[in-house]
């Protein structure tokens, strides 16, 4: 019952197809957002995982950029999401068609 | 043993949760499941011994994150159902079982070749945080003053987007509007 790499990447592995088919499926942005925050999430574990089973301090140094990355991807983000509300009153992924040739 | 158990808990709990979140139809449900799965991804970190990173996980993550999100959701209509995409399921599944097996064969690409060394091997009677301070001022100073610039734009760019007087934003007004606003100011401050 030892808990091994393996046992951790294939969580990671789980995290993150349960994310991909949220960021498909998904039409909302705020939730499209959520999606995506739970990819990085699920990479982050493969880091510290492997940062622990190597004796390495590399992967949770990556994780630490990884975080500060989905910071400001979130403030940036939401701000550009409340500016697009107060213009066109929807979220939807469907109203972002303007450039469409 | 108690590793095992807290290992397999937590994966069922982080599982669920990040699954309530793609698919409830509720984006309060959603936001609340997506606080309660970073919670739990915390404790892998700390099972992993990893105690800066889960603690950072928690403050950044459900406090900040979480919070800038809920603060976000006042601005949009979140009570009413959210429609869902309506695409070919057998598309959906088979792109998120190759890219599963892919990210799998990533990880695994330089395991099977044992080509990974510790090139910061922990050292004896340093503890987590004290190591992780070791090496992020050391080794990675560079790229953590660019995260703390990139971090600083970023809040400059959440302020000017979403700033209290977004009636007017610049964002959305002409450069003709923006010189008599300009010139109002002007004449208020004179």
């Amino acid at each position: 019952m030892e808990i091994g790499l393996n046992h951790y990447l294939v969580l990671s592995t789980i995290l993150f197809a349960i994310g991909l088919v949220g960021v498909m499926r998904r039409k909302n942005l705020l939730l499209l957002f959520f999606a995506t925050e739970i990819l990085l999430n699920s990479v982050n574990i493969a880091f510290a995982a492997i940062s622990h089973y190597y004796g390495d301090l590399t992967g949770q140094m990556f994780a630490f950029f990884v975080i500060a990355i989905a910071a400001s991807e979130v403030a940036v983000g939401l701000g550009l999401l409340i500016v697009w509300h107060k213009r066109r009153g929807t979220i939807d992924l469907d109203s972002m068609s303007s450039m469409r040739g | 043993m108690f590793e095992a158990v807290a290992f397999y808990l937590f994966a069922f709990l982080t599982i669920a949760m990040f699954y309530i979140v793609v698919t409830t139809s509720q984006a309060l449900y959603a936001l609340t499941a997506l606080a309660a799965g970073m919670i739990f991804i915390s404790a892998f970190f700390f099972i992993l011994g990893a105690d800066f990173l889960g603690a950072v996980q928690i403050i950044v993550y459900t406090g900040a994150v979480m919070a800038l999100y809920a603060f976000g959701m006042m601005f949009f209509d979140t009570t009413r159902e959210v429609k869902e995409k309506q695409g070919n399921k057998y598309i959906i599944v088979g792109l998120s079982t190759l890219a599963a097996v892919l990210t799998v064969v990533i990880f695994a690409a330089p395991m099977v070749s044992e080509n990974i060394v510790a090139l910061y091997p922990a050292l004896d009677g340093v503890g987590n945080t004290q190591m992780v301070g070791l090496v992020l001022f050391t080794k990675y100073l560079i790229p953590f003053e660019v995260a703390a610039i990139m971090l600083l734009v970023a809040m400059v760019a959440g302020i000017v987007l979403a700033g209290k007087k977004m009636d007017i934003s610049l964002t959305l007004m002409s450069s003709n509007e923006i010189k008599e606003k300009e010139e109002e100011n002007k004449k208020v401050l004179s």
